[in-house]
């Protein structure tokens, strides 16, 4: 009702400009009073009905899509967020377990070695002492072989000297009386011979 | 000489006399392009908020960006105080928006070159806002009149500056709007009537100038509207949030 009385005062306003003008013929249409009213009219519920279903229906529709939106791709933000730090966490932990298995392959890996060579040392060791024992038993035989091939050369050596002694001479000697020769000679000629 | 340029902000009645009393109401050719902007944009937006998607289609993201167009426009402007005036400052964009693009079509009308329709929105928007300032802040709304560190012996001239500039607002925004339409469709029906009078010799000239012209006045009924709705926020701003 305010609106309606307020909106006459202004037609009449413009009702005394139109008087003015009126004078410089009827040049501008808008000066034309006769379809005022009808215009203020037509807009009024134009543009309430614009407003009302536009503030009413519209407007909170696309608000709230709007909202949602922005909610969504909040939440997905954070989601995303969360999951880079499981991952980051993860990551911490397979680089530590790598770290870890490394430190006890080298572990392993320090033990085996310390174990072979133990091994091997102790296996030399036994080989050593095998070689040792073979050498002094090859050493004691040929030690003995070496006392026995004396004798026998002396022997052999009184044996041929009594045959060639027989032979030039036509006689027996006496062996005994040789042999005291051949001792002699072989004490004599020791050094020579068979050296130390 | 073809038509006179001003025939076509003639009002005229479409269909029978409609009479309350002594008051003529007839449906007019401005009645029919307030309601054709109206419809289409209900239309446009109500497809534009049917489907709630994600990721928009075309005609959703339209309405939202203009959503967001606006909100930014009010929430820079005026402040989050403004905030439930914005779906009649949207309403206000849209309905002045699509009467000047509307406008733009040939052998259409342009409501916003009424000075009654603009001079309508403007005095509603001004007596809209002084109601609030006053709801608002009570009589300390009448500090808007007194800029502070002005001297003493400046002030009553200040004071009476700031009330006529205050007064003139609604005659301001509304004949900036009305005069801005009225002068661009006028400047192209001369225009237009030059191609026709110089004929297919020195038409082109014109018809050139015509064809520029339509970009420049697409332009500035999309900056009239623009220009509307953002003053109605520095209004409304003033009322709201007291500056001086």
């Amino acid at each position: 009702m305010i609106k309606k009385i307020l909106f006459q005062s202004i037609f009449f306003n413009f009702f005394f400009l139109k008087e003015v003008f009126a004078a410089e013929n009827g040049g501008m249409p808008q000066l034309d009073p006769e379809f005022w009213i009808s215009q203020i009219f037509w807009l009024t519920i134009t543009f309430g009905v614009l407003y009302v279903t536009l503030s009413k229906f519209i407007l909170p529709k696309i608000s709230s899509n709007l909202e949602r939106r922005k909610s969504q791709i909040q939440e997905n933000i954070e989601a995303a967020e969360k999951q880079r730090e499981s991952s980051e966490a993860k990551l911490k932990e397979y680089e530590e377990i790598i770290l870890k298995s490394k430190l006890e392959a080298k572990n392993i890996f320090k033990n085996v070695r310390e174990k072979v060579i133990k091994d091997i040392n102790s296996k030399k060791e036994i080989l050593d002492k095998q070689i040792d024992d073979e050498i002094n038993d090859a050493e004691k035989e040929i030690e003995t072989l070496k006392n026995i091939a004396a004798e026998k050369i002396n022997k052999i050596a009184i044996e041929t000297s009594s045959d060639i002694l027989k032979k030039l001479i036509g006689t027996e000697i006496n062996n005994s009386s040789i042999s005291a020769i051949v001792d002699d000679l072989t004490k004599k000629n020791k050094d020579k011979y068979y050296g130390s | 000489m073809a038509a006179n340029p001003m025939t076509q902000f003639e009002v005229y009645r479409i269909g029978p006399e409609i009479k309350i009393g002594s008051i003529d109401i007839s449906f007019t050719n401005a009645s029919l392009f307030m309601i054709v902007s109206s419809l289409a944009i209900l239309l446009i937006f109500n497809l534009g908020s049917k489907k709630k998607s994600i990721i928009p289609s075309k005609i959703q993201l339209l309405a939202e960006l203009s959503y967001s167009f606006v909100a930014k426009m009010i929430s820079d402007t005026a402040g989050s105080k403004a905030k439930p005036y914005f779906a009649f400052i949207f309403s206000l964009f849209m309905f002045v928006l699509f009467c000047n693009m509307f406008g733009m079509i040939p052998y259409t009308f342009t409501v916003t070159s009424h000075i009654i329709v603009t001079f309508m929105l403007a005095a509603f928007i001004f007596i809209g806002v002084t109601i609030i300032g006053f709801l608002k802040h009570g009589f300390g709304y009448l500090k808007l009149f007194v800029p502070s560190g002005v001297p003493m012996v400046l002030l009553p001239l200040i004071v009476i500056i700031e009330i006529i500039s205050y007064l003139s607002r609604p005659i301001s925004l509304s004949v900036r709007l009305f005069a801005n339409m009225m002068a661009g469709h006028t400047m192209m029906k001369v225009f237009g009537g030059f191609v026709i009078s110089l004929g297919i010799v020195g038409g082109w000239l014109p018809l050139s100038f015509s064809v520029a012209l339509t970009g420049l006045e697409i332009l500035v009924a999309f900056l009239q509207a623009y220009v509307f709705a953002i003053l109605t926020c520095i209004y409304l701003n003033d009322a709201l949030n007291l500056h001086h």
